[in-house]
């Protein structure tokens, strides 16, 4: 019940927010162009404002490393935890917020409805050569050339396998979409229609013929078939997780023994049997970056925020704590432990994350650059989802 | 006497009230009715209105306007079909499954235990009230996991659950709403008369024939408001489903999942499950048993 209310008061002060600019549309050198609501870019620094409203996700924003920008800069810092993407995104458009950690799926929407503003790199002077490559310019957070957001970190979404059951690593995620899967009823998949991408990187290796370039530019006829596939897969599922904790207990218990997980998640399970690999068609994977409100009013507050957190210590402080790869690979130089965890999460490893898709909000504007077609929508990845469960 | 005159004018709020009787009857009621008119009735008058709206399907933000598109999805999507009929069987099922357990134990605690059992039963039954909703779903899930606590007891027997699906979810609901039926049936039960009992089993009655045509009429009233939170509850519920039913979904899992990602949908599916509880309550209506309520 108040969810619903809060749905309707964040929709309502949504509907306020729209902001009236006109649109503009040029091209970059990627072939995408997307139309999106001019919002001016911040020009210099000025005085601190004195507080600070974040969005995160848990565990990204910790007094370990708040106290010290407080004491820095006297910008309070205030979090709000978000469970999902879509939570965010709903929070965001409240406009009581200065800036978010959104991933991409999460960052494209944001910026297409013109709730966040594009960035003026140089007043972040640690966005620096130090971030790593695959995490600069992507198309969710880089719209048209210019920079919405500055990276936090990313993670792959793996395959996770109780190594007791399968007697090895599996080579290709078919053992979570076909019928004739060893595992039925012990698979589990994320539960989110940003999942439909993952079915989509499945037909792109196994089903040429669709022409799927890019898992979150899917015309009709490649969603309808990405849907078919996770309808398939609804009849050998035992189970769909958004619960961090309820994945884990899941793989511990015995329930599952197979589907997708996140390195972190592997690590807090804590057994050695349980074991994640990246199959042969690649998979999605989640890119992390701050994004700034289209109406803050703490704009000298947010860019101080995105350059400290920029800095290799801090950087690595939440990668580490929430357990991801860093964006900024300095960290990894700078001790032994700082090393493991960057192996761990392969965080300067690019080969490996070349073959991960980040997650990107699907829109209209096909992001693999087809003109000649229209590509579905999230809207439409959101109706479609609802179906697949039945 | 200049006592009492004194007394009066001590009170001029209590003697202006005493004078005017609707003056009295509003301030009486502001409060209260400020309550439901503003907190409740708007909020729901407000969610239901968005189930008319427009999302922006490249925003997903959502704009006023009429459309009838989010109940035509509602109502023709397979799998929103599928869910509504599937969470309306579970729901059906907890009542009934409460019901049945409720009626015995009733009758046991009101009537044949000792004081002493009867207060422990009493503790058992409300105990569970005590710990968080979300405790004992995921205590539930605990026990059905694989390697959980009923397979280590059951394998003895050569008997194994039936993993995260349906069944645990019913009986997950069934425990969790228990309390909600069997206080209202043992409260009943307890005021029927004792020779009732005596009177019918005088008159040849066995107990299953004393139970069905002497208790169960007596205590209908009771059965029906207990069902009405089990099945509301029941209908409304997700969690249940999310920890402890596996790739089972309810009205709920759909309502939570379109929540952020496209309110108008949530809303007009919303409305499934406040049309299965107005056309119970009218059913029970024409038992009669809501007005001895």
């Amino acid at each position: 019940m108040k969810g619903k209310k809060l749905a309707i008061l964040s929709a309502l002060s949504a509907s306020v927010l729209i902001i009236s600019g006109c649109s503009s549309g040029s091209e970059d050198s990627s072939g995408v162009s997307i139309e999106v609501p001019d919002i001016p870019m911040h020009e210099a620094m000025g005085e601190f404002e004195g507080e600070l409203n974040i969005v995160n996700w848990s565990g990204f924003v910790e007094p370990a490393w708040t106290d010290k920008f407080t004491a820095d800069t006297g910008c309070k810092v205030n979090p709000r935890v978000a469970g999902t993407s879509d939570e965010m995104v709903t929070l965001m458009r409240t406009g009581q917020y200065d800036i978010v950690s959104a991933s991409g799926d999460a960052a494209l929407r944001l910026i297409v409805g013109g709730d966040v503003q594009p960035l003026n790199i140089d007043l972040i002077p640690n966005f620096s050569d130090d971030i790593a490559a695959g995490m600069k310019g992507n198309v969710y957070d880089t719209v048209n050339g210019k920079p919405y957001g500055v990276p936090i970190g990313r993670g792959a979404n793996l395959l996770q396998y109780n190594e007791d059951v399968t007697g090895g690593a599996p080579e290709s995620w078919d053992v979570v979409w076909e019928l004739d899967t060893p595992y039925k009823g012990k698979i589990t998949a994320y539960d989110a229609p940003i999942y439909i991408a993952d079915a989509a990187v499945y037909l792109m290796y196994h089903k040429p013929e669709l022409g799927i370039k890019n898992p979150y530019a899917l015309d009709k006829d490649q969603l309808a078939a990405a849907i078919d596939l996770l309808k398939q897969q609804n009849q050998v599922i035992g189970e769909y997780w958004s619960d961090p904790v309820a994945q884990i207990t899941s793989f511990v218990g015995g329930n599952t023994v197979v589907g997708t997980s996140w390195e972190v998640l592997r690590k807090f399970a804590g057994k050695e049997n349980i074991k994640t690999t990246l199959p042969v068609e690649g998979s999605t994977g989640w890119f992390d970056s701050w994004l700034v409100s289209s109406t803050t009013k703490n704009i000298n507050c947010a860019y101080a925020w995105m350059d400290y957190t920029s800095k290799p210590e801090v950087n690595g402080a939440i990668a580490v704590n929430f357990g991801m790869a860093p964006a900024n690979v300095a960290f990894c130089a700078s001790s032994p432990e700082a090393q493991a965890h960057c192996d761990t999460f392969f965080a300067e490893d690019e080969e490996f994350f070349k073959r991960i898709w980040p997650w990107t909000t699907p829109i209209e504007t096909c992001v693999d650059g087809r003109k000649d077609v229209k590509c579905t929508s999230f809207q439409d990845w959101t109706n479609a989802w609802a179906t697949v469960k039945g | 006497m200049t006592q009492v005159v004194a007394k009066k004018q001590s009170k001029p709020i209590s003697s202006y009230l005493l004078r005017r009787t609707k003056v009295r009857l509003l301030s009486i009621l502001a409060l209260p009715m400020t309550w439901i008119v503003g907190v409740y009735i708007v909020s729901l008058f407000l969610l239901l209105i968005t189930a008319f709206w427009n999302v922006d399907p490249f925003t997903s933000l959502v704009s006023p306007g009429f459309n009838l598109e989010n109940f035509k999805m509602v109502l023709t999507v397979p799998a929103y079909i599928a869910t509504s009929i599937r969470t309306l069987l579970i729901a059906l099922s907890v009542t009934a499954i409460c019901i049945f357990f409720a009626i015995p134990l009733g009758i046991y605690m009101a009537k044949i235990a000792k004081p002493w059992v009867r207060n422990l039963l009493a503790v058992a039954i409300t105990l569970p009230l005590w710990a968080g909703y979300l405790v004992k779903i995921i205590a539930m899930r605990l026990v059905f996991t694989e390697e959980g606590f009923f397979n280590w007891a059951m394998a003895p027997f050569g008997i194994r659950g039936p993993g995260f699906s349906i069944p645990i979810v019913i009986l997950t609901l069934t425990y969790l709403w228990f309390p909600y039926m069997a206080l209202p049936v043992y409260t009943a039960i307890r005021q029927i008369p004792p020779n009732l009992f005596d009177a019918s089993s005088d008159m040849g009655a066995k107990g299953f024939t004393t139970i069905y045509r002497v208790v169960f009429p007596l205590i209908t009233p009771a059965v029906i408001a207990g069902s009405v939170f089990t099945f509301s509850l029941s209908l409304g519920d997700y969690l249940a489903a999310r920890f402890t039913g596996g790739a089972t979904q309810m009205i709920g899992s759909i309502i939570a999942q379109n929540i952020n990602l496209n309110p108008p949908v949530a809303a007009a599916y919303s409305m499934i499950p406040i049309f299965f509880i107005v056309i119970y309550l009218m059913v029970a209506r024409r038992t009669g048993s809501l007005e001895r309520m």
